[in-house]
């Protein structure tokens, strides 16, 4: 029965670091290419800046790689690390771990593209605030890495907390839905942080003089957009720490599998909504100074009307944790 | 075998609402940004017609919910009523 557990741990632990590191490739990547497909489109528009454009490049290209470099690190981990082998829990906690980071590297791989083509391309039309646009470009993309971040951290819990001593079919359905619940729930606001990134970069191209203002609402619109991987993240807390009851039911496991898949879907979509609201307010703003305090207003109404799927998806997913 | 049939059929009932619920927020969510990001645009070309812009927006918001509602409909008949 042990050489069982020990098999089924090392089969978890190669199908979660494969998970993790394939499906984490893919925003990177993607990123990276849109990066640089920007770079050249701006180097041809103005051969001159091409030094300038390809610093900017590369070091937005950096921070798109940093989500895939967080899956490499928990791939090692799943593939190297001697893991203790006296439950079967294990099986759920390697598995979720791989998944969980694989999918979180997914937005914010494409999510840090945006404003790295957006200034890359600022640049070719001012070269002369080549710093400011390189700033702006690394704020946005920072915060477009934290839903990755957050994936990152559920991992961790994930493979470094002691779940063996707790009941078998309710932990290990909890701990599945919580890497879900992080896991999904990082790729659609990453993905609606760039595009607000991207506008403030096109932005303060467009008006290097108002730059401070068009990066305060590019930031704005951001953190209203990071708001539903947030929940992602509490959902998979309260999933991973809330102690669940000792049973052999089928129907209180799926009910914490569930909860974490509700929430994971649910966060994609205002996530990506958000992100179009905030790079058109960016651009309306960036266009005609005279109607900040609108835009603003209009924008986080918008944006308050677009969360409300994702607000119906967390009370299903708190529901399902606490009610049923 | 009754009550193992009854745990099975609750256990996909749970998982049914997740679906629906999860999966049914992705698309109004979308739209009611797509219509909201294209009203801060029109705000922005035009300032004087912002209280009849907004209005619409929220209206074809609203409208824009509507199959968010059912999916929550559905998602709550599956947890309490069947």
């Amino acid at each position: 029965m042990a050489s069982d557990i020990q098999t089924w741990v090392r089969v978890a632990a190669f199908v979660g670091g494969g998970i993790a590191m394939g499906v984490g490739a893919i925003g990177a990547a993607v990123g990276e290419g849109y990066s640089a497909a920007c770079a050249n489109s701006a180097i041809s528009r103005n051969p001159k800046s091409a030094g300038e454009i390809f610093k900017a490049m590369l070091v937005g290209q950096a921070i798109a790689e940093s989500a895939a470099i967080f899956a490499l690190v928990i791939a090692m981990l799943l593939l190297f690390s001697k893991f203790p082998t006296d439950s079967y829990v294990m099986v759920a906690v390697l598995l979720s771990a791989g998944i969980c980071m694989g999918l979180g590297a997914i937005g914010s791989g494409i999510g840090s593209g945006f404003p790295t083509g957006a200034a890359c391309i600022g640049i070719s039309r001012q070269p002369g605030i080549g710093k400011r646009l390189t700033t702006n470009m690394l704020i946005g993309s920072a915060v477009c890495q934290t839903p990755s971040i957050f994936s990152m951290v559920v991992s961790f819990i994930l493979l470094f907390t002691d779940f063996s001593h707790q009941p078998l079919l309710p932990t290990f359905a909890a701990l599945v839905g919580a890497g879900l619940s992080a896991g999904l729930g990082s790729i659609g606001p990453s993905l609606g942080g760039g595009l607000v990134a991207q506008a403030g970069c096109e932005g303060i191209a467009r008006q290097p003089t108002r730059s401070t203002a068009l990066t305060n609402i590019m930031l704005l619109g951001q953190a209203v957009s990071q708001t539903t991987a947030v929940y992602g993240l509490l959902i998979s807390f309260i999933l991973l720490f809330k102690g669940v009851p000792d049973s052999t039911a089928l129907a209180p496991a799926a009910a914490l599998l569930a909860a974490g898949i509700c929430m994971g879907f649910a966060a994609i979509g205002p996530g990506i909504g958000e992100g179009y609201v905030g790079q058109k307010a960016v651009d309306a703003m960036a266009r005609n100074e005279d109607v900040t305090a609108v835009i603003t207003r209009t924008m986080l109404v918008g944006q308050a009307v677009t969360e409300s799927t994702g607000i119906y998806g967390m009370v299903i997913a708190l529901v399902l944790i606490f009610v049923v | 075998m009754a009550i193992e049939g009854a745990d099975i059929v609750k256990a996909a009932a749970f998982l049914g609402a997740s679906i629906s619920m999860g999966l049914g927020a992705i698309g109004p969510a979308v739209g009611e940004g797509m219509v909201a990001a294209k009203t801060c645009e029109a705000i922005g070309k035009n300032p004087r017609e912002a209280g009849l812009l907004t209005r619409t927006m929220l209206v074809g918001q609203a409208v824009t919910e509507s199959t968010g509602i059912y999916s929550l409909v559905i998602a709550l008949l599956l947890l309490f009523v069947v």
